[in-house]
């Protein structure tokens, strides 16, 4: 128990614990989605996360960047994040998509039982994380330092740099659209209904299995959001770097309230504040644990949540 | 059309088997043990007939030590076994299954070795009750919170379970000392007749013939469990697990009870590996090995001893064998580089096209092919 670490750096441990908190809630966002609509743990999820990651390195590579080229300047920048940025988000939704029709719409088709889905996604996830370890060797890749870490403005003596403005500026923003998109359009509405009741659903026109592709795609694109911005924070990427953020983001969705879009923005940047508070107190060989003890004890207490779980009852 | 025959001719074969008198299937049971213990011995294929150096034709692994492949194997095997009453009898998915194991090993190293902090170098056999009890006790803190909700939390809960375990064991250098683990953890106990201690450092062969033992009194205990009350509602819990409740089953407590006895299956399993390995250290409990278990019970058929020995024997064993062969030809193939990989894409397809494995239990049969049944004429109204 280390209080004064606790309290001499509660500033700075605040700061990182939201940007990585950050992070492990637009992953949530994907489980809370694909769990809303289906009631399964998407455990692929993790490596849709992780195949952003590799691609969106991959396209830099592209571009002519590497570990030792200089900071480019703004305009190329922006080119080079854009460019990242959507071949990221195509790709994670690509294998969203992919694990969707492959292995979980025939299993549908058949009406299996839910624990051969809970099978199907391990396998699943193990498929695409070993496939991307035997093609890289199982090595970890490092990332061009596109944005330099720049100080911008300190908040009670704890420095704030642009990439951590950037990563909550970001997240909050992919957010607020997917909130408007499924609380507002039409598609959001059919996203709601099938999560309310699949087979009402159904009988008043709604196709429900192109709804269900809508949430994979719209949880690979948060996806491939989080790998990028991974990417330009943490700097390295490996194929399993998902099973850890997979994990993180899944406690967060379960704190927030599963099948709840905003308690997943909630429940991860508490989970993210809460690990770093955990690492200053306890140390840092701590900090992975607490995410795991925050939802056991959760599940104790109160299982449904902080804002509880719907996708379907949020606005009727 | 060749996949609906070959199924016939499957359940042909066990129908016969079946039929056959009571002392026929005996007979063959004891055959079938009796060549298990004489498998790793050299005189064996000496006398079948296979002159030494062939005789990775037949079973050997050439690439290692063909006692302490089988002493993998048979690990593997008490794993699927235990992972079995958990996912097999009760459905219940725990994605962690080699926390337990680790948890096992753990105590044990703790307890007996004289380089621990604990100090209390206990003899291996006095700290391998403790190391089951232990693993049981996690086990009920673990399914304590999770098993009263939504069956699906507790398949994250023990994935989390099983690789924060590890990466503590790797990071902690108090309790257990890192990457560097904990040395000289003692053999079992026993002397050979030529006055040396049975289970040595270089021959494998003791200890796969202690735990094939340990495999065989562990799948007379589950077997009379599954056909015991236990086991009825089990299979109850397992079908439907409302009905059940309804009915007067207490779910929540053969559930925590299915969940502690998989659990002491893999402290258990945990406990031997320790006593042979003497070396403990997180390397040891990688999570793909907790998939891989999974693997081999969906493999072989959930819900089936029988199943998934046969699972637990190919997930393990024909990688090493497959790696000997290729080694013969010239082929210098990892199979074991492929295993997550290779079993990863069996699951999917199995859970698609045979979701009750290859030695399947028959009443999980029946439960697939009953569901799959009730989909149909949904299908097919639009069409009409």
């Amino acid at each position: 128990m280390n209080f004064h670490d606790l309290f001499a750096n509660f500033p700075a441990l605040t700061i990182t614990g939201l940007e990585q908190g950050a992070i492990y809630a637009l992953v949530a966002l994907g489980y809370t989605l694909v769990y809303g609509v289906l009631r399964l743990i998407n455990f692929a999820h993790s490596e849709v996360f992780m195949v952003g990651t590799f691609t969106a390195l991959w396209t830099w590579e592209a571009l002519g960047y590497d570990q030792n080229s200089p900071a480019p300047a703004f305009g190329p920048l922006i080119l080079a994040i854009l460019a990242g940025l959507a071949v990221a988000m195509l790709a994670s939704a690509a294998t969203a998509v992919t694990v969707e029709l492959v292995a979980y719409r025939p299993l549908r088709r058949r009406n299996a039982p839910p624990l051969a889905f809970l099978i199907t996604a391990i396998g699943a996830s193990f498929v695409l994380s070993e496939s991307f370890g035997i093609g890289t060797a199982r090595a970890p890749f490092g990332m061009p330092v596109l944005i330099p870490s720049e100080t911008v403005f300190t908040v009670f003596g704890a420095a704030v740099t642009n990439l951590q403005l950037l990563i909550l500026g970001v997240t909050l923003i992919m957010m607020i659209g997917l909130d408007q998109f499924v609380n507002r359009s039409r598609l959001g509405r059919g996203i709601r209904a099938v999560a309310q009741d699949a087979d009402t659903a159904a009988l008043m026109g709604v196709n429900k299995n192109r709804v269900i592709l809508l949430v994979f795609v719209l949880g690979g694109l948060m996806a491939g959001v989080a790998a990028l911005l991974w990417n330009v924070r943490y700097g390295y990427t490996k194929f399993n770097v998902g099973f850890l953020i997979g994990l993180k983001a899944f406690s967060a969705a379960v704190l927030g309230g599963i099948g709840n879009l905003r308690g997943a923005l909630l429940g991860g940047l508490l989970l993210g504040v809460v690990e770093n508070y955990a690492a200053g107190l306890f140390g840092g060989d701590w900090k992975d644990f607490t995410g795991f003890v925050l939802l056991i004890v959760l599940l104790m207490f109160r299982p449904t949540g902080l804002l509880g779980e719907s996708l379907g009852r949020a606005r009727a | 059309m060749t996949a609906t025959s070959d199924k016939r001719r499957m359940s042909a074969l066990r129908n016969r088997w079946d039929a056959m008198p009571k002392q026929v299937r005996w007979a063959g049971l004891i055959a079938l043990v009796l060549f298990l213990y004489i498998l790793p011995n050299k005189w064996f294929y000496e006398y079948l007939g296979f002159p030494i150096g062939s005789e990775y034709f037949a079973f050997y692994t050439t690439r290692s030590d063909f006692a302490a492949v089988l002493f993998d194997t048979a690990v593997f095997v008490l794993l699927a076994v235990g992972l079995n009453v958990v996912v097999g009898f009760a459905g219940l998915l725990d994605l962690g299954y080699f926390g337990f194991y680790a948890v096992g090993a753990y105590t044990v190293a703790l307890l007996t070795s004289p380089e621990s902090r604990f100090g209390t170098n206990w003899p291996w056999l006095a700290a391998v009750p403790v190391a089951i009890l232990v693993a049981m006790v996690s086990g009920v803190i673990l399914g304590g919170p999770t098993l009263r909700l939504r069956g699906d939390y507790l398949a994250i809960v023990t994935l989390g379970f099983a690789e924060m375990i590890r990466l503590y064991a790797a990071r902690n250098e108090g309790i257990l000392q890192g990457q560097r683990g904990i040395p000289a953890v003692p053999h079992p106990p026993g002397t050979g007749s030529d006055g040396k201690p049975l289970f040595g450092v270089v021959d494998s062969k003791p200890y796969y013939w202690l735990i094939l033992t340990v495999i065989i009194v562990i799948i007379f205990a589950m077997r009379n469990l599954a056909n015991s009350r236990v086991g009825r509602a089990w299979v109850a819990i397992r079908e439907d697990e409302d009905a059940a409740e309804i009915m007067g089953v207490p779910t929540f407590k053969f559930k925590l009870w299915a969940f502690a006895i998989g659990a002491a299956v893999g402290g258990l399993s945990g406990a031997l590996f320790a006593g042979k390995q003497t070396f403990i250290n997180s390397d040891s409990f990688l999570l793909e090995n907790s998939i891989l278990v999974l693997a081999a019970v969906i493999l072989g058929g959930a819900g089936n001893i029988k199943g998934a020995i046969v699972g637990g024997a190919i997930t393990w064993y024909l990688p090493e064998w497959l790696r000997g062969i290729g080694g013969l030809i010239g082929v210098d193939f990892d199979a074991a580089e492929y295993r997550i990989l290779v079993f990863g894409l069996v699951v999917i397809v199995m859970m698609i096209f045979r979701p009750q494995g290859l030695v399947p239990n028959r009443r999980r049969a029946a439960e697939f092919a009953d569901r799959r049944k009730e989909v149909v004429p949904q299908e097919t109204v639009p069409n009409e």
